[in-house]
């Protein structure tokens, strides 16, 4: 190793005084990080989990149980209960009768201490907890370690602190639970999704009944345990796992008050067709195609990094990514060409080692996803760069891509690939920014990045997203509303305006 | 708008006086986008930048290689009103062989001393690699005329400096007299001749990011060979988000000139694990060609030690006392 270093330093003092305009700079090997795996040796998955329902581990009446793998290395974990319509309604049984006896009855300062004990309780565990999602989601640890598990703790904490002071939410109006929440959730933030529905449901007095996704049923299962070990009361909490027809059973249940989804947008098309007509409150949070605006005046280099973490930040499975690019055409080029050099400083590979940048792709259905819609750029005459990343033989990978050279009615442009692929077009104006930026079906998110103040505060009120981020990006905090506009979805998640899904207000 | 010809009332011929008073457009393009218009520095983003690149975790034999590396990057110094000709051959045997046990570690990249140290220095260093650094230009406040701040520097060259570590005049970068610090830095590198430059923002007293950055696209574009944060004289000194910014400058330097700059944190680096960090910000910023002591160094005295602590550790796998070794 010092060999090589060396080696590229006696190289070095021939350039150095050489002009090279077009010199790139180099990211080989000259110091290589050795592997640096955080071990999962102490980490408990058990072979077979039941549905967790009125507090107790049920085997599920189906009598199926499905696998789940790890995406970077196709390994089984463990195998789980597929719940069907009988179980659920098991569950919403439970749920209700949690609710009718103790939730509803409890004062809101004793609510309160079941939700600080389970945000507790999930700092305690969570090393165990990030380890855990890396292997069943693919996401790399830095980010389960450092993102997942602390918002997921954060969300219970905050929500806690809202259970007695209900009162004083609603401008001062009577305010009461709604009863039974189906709550499904998606694949891409397994633990803190279940985080950011169940601990506002909870604190507002509802139960709840939680689908987590299929790929990726562990922490919810994890989280399943914490509850039992905080002791709240039966069926005020209940994890049923399974796929599409679970959750349909769930939202198509006629005890359940209120329906959170989370997910795609056709999927939430599909949900709100199943409740028109009902008297079920519905919150959906959907998909998204982010603009992230570049102007000339930004700092570039900052503005670098707000891209990679909008786009490859969990591997892009982000419904608030930052998948377009609109970059003020005058710093295009340079912009381009700095991201491309940083991009050649991701690491790619085993989610577990705490080096790596760029984990698996979720699912090989996600990842089939991703490669058409990247087929379909190509096709579309728009011209892709990668990251020259070695991808490991097992397991979901895709290495992180730009486009450039796209235009606004490229599939690449329009779809959400939910996936490491950035579309990257240039704009003349502030004006066309915006236009090019509201021109799609979606609203969930978008980015401003500029040194002048005043031009971030002009454009996030003609942005048509639900949360616009100002010189950073994919920035959450509970205290802040998240949520969407147009097929982005509606209501809100996070702050006080966040209770409001979870109350009825007189 | 006198200036605009670059002849107004220059106190020089070069015209860097209309390029670089702030609000007067220059006719040159390279200085005036360069310093009147340096890319802007987000402070939180360079910050959360820097905190996740020292997350990178450096086992092993990446740790024993960035470590002797670091070893041959260290510009070990002594700069203090008590140094006598003692001290700095004591110092400089020290540079040549660091670790008595182990001759594949080091020798560091240079010792840097006052200029009437320098003489003593070149003679205990004579035949080896390490190269003679001397601060210059009325080191550490650079508060004294320019013809003094030269004639500093070119006795420290004649007494055998291949380094020179001067200051700019920080009261003149403050108060927008960008053409003083320019020329200052312009004329301090004549005066070294065959010497290199490196060139001292003193960052802990420029008070911002942008200033940093200004003061680093300044400092490349009248000619240093490097760029170097601090004196050691005032806190703060080097941190790794200040590094980074120098080195943004330097990587827009290299993509619009093709020309490496050389990059070097000084004062406060003292511990193994933090130097293992600042190599983790140059790799992922500049890339392979900047991990070498002719492009970066470490402007310290007590990192060395410690360095040299954990390259003991790791070899024996044991921490050693540290009067197991020498303090030079």
């Amino acid at each position: 190793m010092s060999q090589s270093i060396t080696k590229s330093s006696s190289d070095l003092s021939a350039v150095t005084s050489e002009r090279r305009p077009t010199a790139a700079l180099e990211f080989g090997h000259a110091w290589d990080y050795a592997p640096a795996p955080e071990s999962p040796d102490h980490v408990r998955i058990d072979p077979k989990y039941g549905l967790f329902i009125g507090g107790r581990w049920v085997t599920p009446r189906s009598g199926r149980f499905f696998q789940t793998i790890s995406p970077s290395t196709e390994q089984v974990l463990s195998e789980v209960a597929e719940a069907n319509a009988q179980d659920v309604d098991d569950a919403v049984r439970a749920a209700r009768e949690g609710y009718e006896k103790y939730w509803s009855k409890m004062k809101g300062s004793e609510r309160a201490k079941y939700i600080f004990r389970i945000a507790r309780a999930i700092q305690e565990k969570s090393r165990e907890l990030a380890i855990v999602e890396s292997m069943d989601g693919g996401k790399p640890i830095k980010e389960s370690r450092d993102v997942d598990l602390p918002l997921a703790a954060a969300h219970f904490f905050y929500h806690a602190g809202w259970a007695d002071k209900l009162d004083y939410a609603f401008q001062g109006r009577a305010w009461r639970p709604l009863g039974v929440a189906g709550q499904i959730i998606p694949w891409n933030f397994p633990l803190l999704m279940a985080a950011w529905k169940l601990a506002p449901a909870l604190a507002c007095g509802n139960t709840v009944v939680l689908k987590p996704a299929e790929t990726t049923p562990l922490t919810a299962l994890l989280l399943a345990k914490i509850i039992e070990e905080a002791e709240l009361p039966p069926g005020v909490v209940n994890i049923v796992t399974g796929a599409g027809e679970t959750g349909a059973a769930l939202a198509n249940h006629s005890d359940v008050n209120k329906v959170a989804f989370t997910g795609s947008t056709d999927v939430g098309k599909r949900i709100q067709r199943a409740l028109a007509g009902t008297t079920k409150r519905l919150t959906l949070e959907l998909g998204g195609k982010a603009a992230n605006i570049v102007f000339e005046d930004a700092p570039l280099d900052q503005a670098v990094e707000g891209i990679v973490s909008g786009i490859y930040f969990n591997q892009g499975h982000v419904c608030c990514a930052g998948s377009r690019l609109l970059v003020e055409e005058s710093v295009h080029d340079l912009l381009v060409r700095k991201l491309r050099d940083r991009m050649m400083t991701l690491r790619m590979g085993d989610p577990l080692d705490k080096n790596t940048d760029v984990g698996a792709i979720n699912s090989r259905m996600q990842l089939g996803k991703i490669r058409e819609l990247v087929e379909s750029g190509e096709k579309e005459g728009a011209e892709r760069f990668s990251a020259p990343v070695k991808v490991p033989e097992k397991g979901f990978w895709f290495p992180p891509t730009f486009f450039t050279g796209a235009s606004q009615s490229c599939r690449i442009a329009r779809e959400e690939i939910f996936g490491p692929v950035l579309t990257i077009m240039t704009f003349r104006t502030p004006d066309e920014a915006l236009e090019k930026a509201n021109n799609t079906m979606y609203g969930l998110s978008a980015g401003v990045w500029t040194d002048k103040g005043a031009k971030i505060f002009h454009m996030a009120t003609k942005l048509k997203a639900g949360v616009i981020w100002g010189n950073t990006y994919n920035k959450f905090d509970p205290t802040s509303p998240f949520g969407g506009y147009k097929e982005s979805g509606f209501g809100r998640e996070g702050g006080r305006q966040g209770l409001a899904a979870y109350v009825e207000v007189e | 708008m006198i200036h605009e010809n670059g002849n107004g009332s220059g106190t020089n011929g070069n015209g860097a006086q209309a390029l670089f008073r702030p609000g007067l457009g220059g006719g040159g393009g390279v200085g005036r986008f360069a310093l009147f218009e340096p890319p802007k520095v987000d402070a939180v983003a360079v910050e959360e930048r820097v905190a996740a690149l020292g997350k990178r975790s450096i086992k092993k034999a990446t740790k024993v290689a960035g470590l002797k590396l670091a070893v041959t990057m260290m510009d070990l110094t002594t700069l203090e009103g008590k140094d006598t000709a003692g001290k700095v051959r004591q110092m400089c045997q020290k540079a040549l062989r660091p670790l008595e046990e182990d001759p594949t570690i080091g020798p560091v990249g240079a010792v840097c001393v006052y200029p009437n140290h320098v003489p003593t220095a070149k003679e205990a260093l004579k035949g080896s690699p390490v190269k003679v650094a001397s601060v210059a230009t009325a080191f550490p406040s650079g508060q004294s005329p320019l013809p003094i701040k030269l004639e500093d520097t070119r006795r420290a060259v004649d007494f055998g400096a291949d380094e020179i570590d001067m200051v700019i005049d920080r009261g003149a970068m403050l108060s927008g007299d960008y053409a003083k610090v320019f020329d200052e830095i312009a004329q301090t590198k004549e005066a070294c001749g065959p010497a290199h430059l490196k060139v001292i923002l003193e960052t802990g007293e420029l008070g911002s990011y942008d200033m940093v950055r200004k003061a680093s696209d300044l400092a490349i574009a009248a000619g240093g060979d490097f760029i170097k944060t601090s004196t050691g004289k005032i806190q703060p000194a080097a941190t790794p988000a200040v590094t980074l910014v120098m080195l943004e400058a330097i990587r827009d330097h290299y993509y619009a000139t093709g020309r490496r700059i050389g990059m070097k944190p000084a004062g406060g680096v003292r511990t193994a694990k933090q130097a293992l960090q600042y190599l983790v910000i140059v790799k992922e910023t500049l890339g392979d060609a900047w991990l070498t002591p002719d492009l970066f160094r470490f402007g310290a005295s007590a990192l060395l030690n410690d360095v040299l602590m954990q390259l003991e550790k790791e070899r024996t796998g044991l921490y050693q006392a540290s009067d197991d070794f020498s303090k030079d």
